[in-house]
């Protein structure tokens, strides 16, 4: 046994096996993608930036209950409400802190009226902390961006709930 | 009448032309073995490597270097300044310095001087005080043991290269760079002192601390050993003296074992390729296989990388001195004799 070992080593077999297997490995199709250019594929489910949804009417969905703040583990959530003229209750203020956020997707879950989303962006980086403080009117605008893809998103998922 | 200050002037341009002439292939072929390390390791790895920066991801390593130009030197409190500045500056010259003699074709050398192989050998040795002098000066605990383990590891190791360095001398003759491919013409080196070849090609990785012998930079261990310190342009010096030491390795590789600038067969359409195309391509395969062990081997121990060094290695190498030597003492083909 020794003796094999000893020639293994001497005549570097175990070296040779190795530089085999790297050169299959070189010649393999690449395990990643062109990352800027070509993007992975995402489930209805992503959990991503957040958004305030609208009712095609363009009234907002949101009816100020604090479901959401109530739920939020990470308190990310600030929620100020008043009722408006018309006797409906809306919100004043509906702020989520993204830095603190931990995307669990519990504010989306909590929802009655579908008004708060998680949509399928990522990409929201910004270059100071205070832009990451997202306000309402902010949340409502990513609403009307991607509100396309969030309600094709929720339709697919929507079986499952 | 050409004036004194005229002919010097001229003494002096031609020297500067000659430095460029070794300095910027030497810049290009760092360049494009920076790229190239890189692109294999990750192939190996199922990555893609650089391929945003220019086209297929060949100007990142430039992108890098411009990155690292405007990066601010930090100077270590503790630091012995002077020496910590000199430092990376030795390193990088001593290891353009060894290419002066380096042929990479018949006649295409700066100096075809007769102990081409000992001054390669001398200044390779030297090489080693850059990086103890960075260890030193930096005053911290990581250079510090990056610098002594390197220290040790190019010291033991330089000791077998130079033992097979001398098995080949045995066959050639000579000192000199040129004659030694010359002498290569009817069969490369590599064939008939194979194991040679094999205990060189290890002791290259060991001298130029490249996986799996990168003891004095394992991160896992010592940050980045003796660069650990090290910021912006010092740090540039440090790792274009350390791949300019790999190509030269690489080079030695080619010279020694696999025929220099010689065409693998003396055939019609393979001799009538430039010596240097095929130097260039020699070089480039014996990086590939450099890039390659960096991919898929462990880091060695540092007592299995001593024992290597010394148990193994320099036993192997005294063994094949005395063999090829007796060899050619008794039938006769020792050159020269």
């Amino acid at each position: 046994m020794k003796i094999i070992n000893f020639l293994k080593s001497f005549f570097l077999l175990d070296f040779l096996k190795a530089f085999y297997l790297a050169q299959k490995y070189f010649f393999r199709k690449k395990a990643t993608i062109n990352y800027p250019f070509e993007k992975g594929k995402l489930s209805p489910r992503f959990r991503g930036e957040h958004a305030l949804r609208r009712y095609p009417s363009g009234e907002e969905r949101c009816i100020g209950c604090k479901l959401c703040e109530a739920v939020c583990p990470a308190q990310a959530i600030t929620i100020e409400t008043q009722p408006r003229d018309d006797g409906t209750r809306r919100t004043l203020r509906y702020d989520i802190d993204m830095v603190k956020c931990i995307y669990c997707g519990l504010c989306e879950e909590s929802c009655p009226v579908d008004a708060i989303v998680q949509g399928p962006n990522f990409e929201f980086t910004t270059e100071t902390r205070k832009e990451l403080y997202y306000t309402k009117e902010k949340l409502l605008e990513n609403g009307d961006r991607w509100e396309t893809v969030i309600a094709e998103n929720l339709e697919a998922d929507a079986k499952y709930r | 009448m050409v004036s004194l200050a005229q002919t010097y002037f001229i003494e002096v341009v031609t020297i500067i032309l000659y430095c460029l002439l070794i300095f910027v292939p030497l810049l290009l072929g760092v360049v494009m073995a920076l790229y190239a390390d890189r692109k294999i390791w990750a192939a190996v790895q199922k990555r893609r490597g650089p391929n945003v920066v220019g086209p297929y991801g060949l100007l990142q390593v430039p992108a890098d270097g411009l990155k690292f130009i405007f990066k601010e030197i930090i100077l270590p409190d503790g630091s012995d300044k002077t020496v910590f500045l000199i430092a990376p500056i030795i390193t990088l010259a001593l290891s353009i310095a060894a290419w002066a003699v380096v042929p990479v074709q018949a006649g295409v050398v700066l100096a075809n001087i007769n102990v081409g192989i000992l001054y390669i050998f001398a200044i390779s040795s030297l090489g080693v005080y850059g990086i103890l002098m960075a260890g030193w000066s930096s005053n911290s605990k990581y250079p510090f043991f990056g610098a002594l383990r390197s220290a040790a590891q190019m010291v033991s190791y330089e000791v077998s290269i130079g033992f097979v360095i001398i098995t080949v001398l045995l066959c050639v003759g000579s000192l000199n760079l040129t004659e030694i491919v010359m002498a290569q013409d009817t069969m490369w080196f590599f064939i008939p002192l194979f194991p040679m070849f094999i205990v060189f090609f290890i002791s290259a990785l060991a001298e130029t601390n490249r996986p799996p012998f990168d003891l004095p930079e394992a991160e896992s261990e010592l940050v980045a050993g003796y660069q650990t310190e090290y910021s912006g342009m010092p740090f540039v010096l440090f790792m274009f003296g350390e791949y300019i030491n790999i190509l030269l390795m690489c080079a030695m590789t080619t010279i020694l074992f696999l025929g220099g600038w010689l065409p693998p067969i003396d055939i019609y359409p393979l001799n009538a390729v430039p010596g240097f195309i095929w130097f260039l391509l020699k070089v480039t395969f014996v990086f590939y296989l450099f890039a390659m062990v960096k991919a898929f081997v462990p880091r060695y121990r540092y007592d299995q990388l001593m024992r290597l060094g010394w148990k193994v290695f320099l036993p192997l190498s005294l063994f094949a001195v005395v063999v090829t030597s007796s060899i050619l003492f008794f039938f006769n083909l020792a050159p020269g004799m």
